[in-house]
């Protein structure tokens, strides 16, 4: 059991008589990059949500980091990290205002702010950045810094919500490498994207089509299983079937 | 004629301190379906807007279906249709209202040009009462296209219509415009999203607001210098690492299942000599093959320098 | 022309599918109508009030009862000091006091007038005010019996005197300071936020590219709230005709027409707003601070301008709604006609008139 980061069983959540999540069941492996992949609409926020301690569930079971997303929410979100494209920095402070804060968020001794910051920002390549605003950098390097910033108190899981949407293709990659070396270190990374090429990069990727969770395997796996030469076609095949048109 | 002619427009925010736009120059001919490429922040939503009348170039000039973009823009916003970037809709309206609303600012009726949207509104029609901000983004797009159509435009811009869009509705959407096209209307498209690339006559790829390569989405890609390799091992971030070490490298990077390698310099003997080196770092299920570089691949060429 | 409708039609679409939106539209005016006027004016019953008779004679004992007799006040007969009546005040026990001098009857018999002292509490202008008029009226009802008993005609002179605000705003004084008050929120901070709105969701750069005019785009956002201002005039008028028992003396057409001047440069600065706010956020505050406040503050319903430091007086004559609280005030509850308040109209008009140029001056036919 030690080395399972995410565990899910029938976890299921209803909103009055809409669905969202219908008993998915899967297992995260401690070090695994998961994709998480699905139409909009299929219930991939819902389920993140229920995940990083944010939403309770309303059937089903689900362990994250080893604690019960009912009960233990609130020792679900000291173990885990979380960063989307829609929210990750404050751009009226500075890059090393941003790291401070948010370390200091999660408890890290000023020491360790300084030595991990000094160290992120070495990594990135924008130590001669520290003092710049966040809203002049490019948007590459915010969401690079972000994701840095999200794993700075060295979570057992981080939670990336399209991380790369609308990210040029070169920093895309970079992005992916930082997300390796994350995986590498022993942190388990949870990723939804819309990059269907992104999910071939993954170690196992599962695919959600109307709250259910339709297919989960390795990328080659799935494409030996629909008989077909990429993750796009996967999805594809997949997600026509789906019936739900809300969002 | 061209329908869209564009000479050196210049575009600059904040007092000339950021540069948007740089000199960019193409045209579209009638009747084109014309993609801009180019990750957030390229320009594309400022040439757009350059272009649609919306906001004065600093400099250099354009027409839009023969009219000036500066003195002309009142014929222009009368034979055009844009669907901005954001979902440009108004939430609080059912679909049919929405349709409506726009018909009648564009001194139309739905009845009038319905043959022209009728493919995409039908895919709607049931839910012509829902309020627009309740549809699924696919809808939504859909919505969004049959307003922007409404007046039988001459000229249509559109704006990332597919970003945060699923793959599924992606490709309906180009499907869409596919046949909006031979209905012989010009199309300006932008798209973060390389692989759309190839649904269009001719792209220029964009970045930093500079035009980096203007061409048929086939010669884009034979435009790719040297030979390009796919390489397939069962350590794919191991493989990256080596890849990028191994001396004869001259770039590496990964694209789906694999990674895309090009070398210093081509010669018959450098598969044969990569595949023994990596084999002896202990690599197994090592696969090389020659591919065709993509538009994605001759991007990141282009825009290598950007990076460093 | 058509468009025009069809855009005016999708306006009130907006407003009626948001809950909020007719919140604000409807339920606020209604809210400060209540809250200025109908709940200060409606509790004076049994108020507590001091009666200090150092007359003790028939005309005294007459009032007296009389005063007792009326279901208004709850009297307590006590002689007190002035400073003992003062410290009553202050505590809250009475809201007001009725002072007989010692010599009430042989003045009023031999000089054929008498004075009595009264002093209210104005820190509550409306219930100081309804005493201090309910009480002349018991006197005047006194006096008219002793000429119907075929007596002399005495006079009786209360001397009133207003503790704390002796300005005496009240009731009346409220219900134009809220008209100016409800007309200048709905029309400036809910144009700028619809335009702001429209300009938040992208929209708006789809009407620019469309063949509508741009003028008409601006002119189609601000008349539903146009119509909206005059239909809540309308509901405060009512309100307070019947709820208040506040008569409308002037002329009702003259009220409106300088109403709708009001409308007019109340819209012209919600759209300076709309310029220049990016955010349905920022468009609220900077109504908010730089429209409501100075309206609530600077227009006199609240406090009085003469009392203000100089600058601040300055501030208020340029504010729109000053003037147009004033011809309120003049038309609605002093009657007067146009004659008496055409300079006011004059310099609202004036003003109005630089708004609208400088808001056609930055009128944008393009986004930036």
């Amino acid at each position: 059991m030690d080395n399972i980061a995410i565990q899910a069983d029938k976890l299921t959540k209803r909103f009055d008589d809409f669905t969202a999540v219908d008993a998915i069941t899967f297992d995260v492996r401690q070090g695994e990059i998961f994709g998480f992949v699905g139409a909009n609409g299929a219930g991939k926020t819902t389920a993140m949500r229920i995940l990083c301690g944010l939403s309770r569930p309303t059937s089903g079971a689900a362990t994250v980091a080893g604690f019960d997303v009912y009960k233990e929410a609130e020792k679900i979100k000291k173990n885990i990290g979380y960063m989307s494209q829609k929210f990750s920095l404050y751009e009226d402070l500075t890059v090393m205002e941003n790291i401070t804060f948010y370390a200091g968020i999660y408890g890290l001794s000023d020491r360790e702010i300084k030595e991990r910051g000094a160290k992120l920002l070495d990594r990135l390549g924008i130590t001669h950045e520290a003092k710049t605003y966040v809203a002049s950098l490019p948007l590459g390097w915010r969401q690079k810094l972000s994701f840095s910033v999200a794993v700075i108190h060295q979570p057992k899981i981080v939670f990336l919500d399209e991380p790369t949407g609308g990210v040029d293709p070169v920093t895309r990659r970079q992005f992916w490498d930082l997300i390796y070396e994350a995986a590498d270190s022993g942190i388990t990374v949870f990723v939804t994207t819309h990059y269907m090429d992104e999910a071939e990069y993954c170690n196992r990727v599962s695919v959600m089509v109307d709250g259910r969770i339709d297919a989960l395997d390795t990328p080659s796996n799935l494409k030996k299983q629909f008989n077909v030469d990429s993750m796009n076609k996967v999805f594809y095949q997949l997600a026509r079937e789906a019936k739900r048109s809300g969002d | 004629m061209d329908a869209i002619t564009l000479d050196n427009i210049t575009k600059t925010y904040n007092k000339g301190k950021v540069l948007a736009v740089d000199k960019a120059t193409f045209t579209v001919a009638e009747g084109e379906m014309f993609g801009l490429i180019g990750p957030d922040g390229a320009g594309k939503t400022s040439i757009f807007r350059v272009l649609t009348t919306l906001l004065l170039p600093d400099g250099g000039s354009g027409t839009v279906a023969g009219f000036d973009i500066v003195d002309q823009y009142k014929e222009i916003r009368n034979c055009i249709g844009y669907m901005p970037g954001k979902f440009s809709l108004y939430q609080d309206l059912s679909v049919e209202e929405n349709l409506k609303f726009f018909a009648t600012i564009f001194e139309t009726t739905i009845e009038e040009n319905y043959e022209l949207i009728k493919d995409i509104y039908i895919q709607i029609e049931p839910f012509k009462t829902r309020r627009a901000g309740k549809l699924s983004g696919g809808m939504k797009q859909k919505l969004a296209l049959c307003c922007a159509l409404i007046h039988k435009p001459k000229v249509l811009f559109l704006d990332e219509p597919t970003t945060g869009v699923d793959a599924v509705s992606r490709v309906e959407f180009w499907e869409m415009l596919k046949r909006l096209k031979h209905q012989g209307i010009t199309i300006l498209v932008s798209t973060p999203y390389m692989d759309e690339a190839v649904l269009c006559d001719r792209i220029a790829l964009i970045q930093d607001g500079k035009i980096l390569s203007i061409d048929s989405s086939e010669n884009t890609m034979k435009k790719y210098p040297g030979r390009m390799y796919a390489v397939h091992s069962l350590n794919m971030h191991k493989l990256l690492k080596d890849l990028r070490s191994y001396p004869d490298t001259l770039s590496c990077f990964t694209f789906g299942d694999s990674m895309h390698l090009t070398f210093r310099e081509d010669n018959d003997g450098n598969v044969t000599r990569l595949n023994e080196y990596l084999n002896n770092i202990g690599h197994t299920n090592l696969e090389i093959k020659e591919i065709q570089a993509g538009i994605e691949d001759y991007f990141i060429k282009i825009s290598e320098p950007a990076h460093g | 022309m058509k468009q025009f409708f069809a855009f005016i039609r999708k306006e009130f679409y907006h407003v009626f599918r948001d809950k909020k939106t007719l919140l604000m539209l409807f339920g606020v005016p209604i809210a400060q109508v209540l809250l200025f006027g109908f709940v200060l004016t409606n509790e004076i019953k049994n108020s507590k009030i001091v009666v200090c008779d150092y007359a003790k004679d028939y005309a005294s004992q007459e009032v007296i009862r009389k005063i007792e007799a009326s279901r208004y006040f709850n009297v307590q007969k006590a002689s007190m000091s002035h400073d003992q009546i003062e410290a009553a005040f202050r505590t809250g026990e009475i809201k007001m006091a009725v002072i007989f001098p010692a010599d009430f009857y042989s003045d009023l018999s031999h000089l054929n007038k008498a004075q009595i002292q009264v002093i209210a509490d104005a820190s509550d202008p409306n219930t100081a005010t309804t005493l201090t008029s309910y009480l002349s009226s018991i006197l005047n009802d006194f006096q008219t019996e002793m000429i119907s008993t075929g007596k002399v005609p005495y006079t009786i002179k209360p001397e009133v005197r207003m503790l704390y605000n002796p300005e005496l705003l009240g009731a009346p004084n409220f219900v134009p300071g809220v008209m100016a008050l409800v007309l200048m929120l709905i029309c400036a901070m809910m144009t700028s936020v619809a335009i702001v709105k429209e300009k938040e969701m992208g929209t708006m750069e789809v009407l620019l590219v469309s063949p509508l005019k741009p003028y008409l785009i601006i002119i189609a956002k601000t008349v539903p709230y146009l119509l909206i201002s005059l239909l809540n005039l309308t509901a405060i008028l009512l309100m307070s005709v019947y709820l208040l028992d506040l008569a409308i003396k002037g002329s009702i057409v003259l009220l409106f027409a300088e109403s709708t001047l009001f409308i007019i440069s109340s819209l012209a600065l919600g759209l300076l707003i709309s310029v220049r706010a990016e955010s349905q956020m920022s468009a609220m505050m900077t109504s908010q601070m730089s429209l409501m406040l100075p309206t609530m503050l600077l227009t006199g319903f609240m406090f009085p301008i003469e009392n203000m430091p100089v600058a601040m007086q300055v501030v208020s004559y340029l504010i729109p709604s000053h003037y147009y609280y004033v011809i309120v005030k003049a038309v609605m509850l002093e009657g007067l006609g146009f004659a008496s308040i055409w300079r006011e109209t004059l310099i609202m008009a004036f003003i109005t008139l630089v708004l609208v140029g400088i808001n056609i001056r930055s009128f944008k036919t393009r986004l930036a």
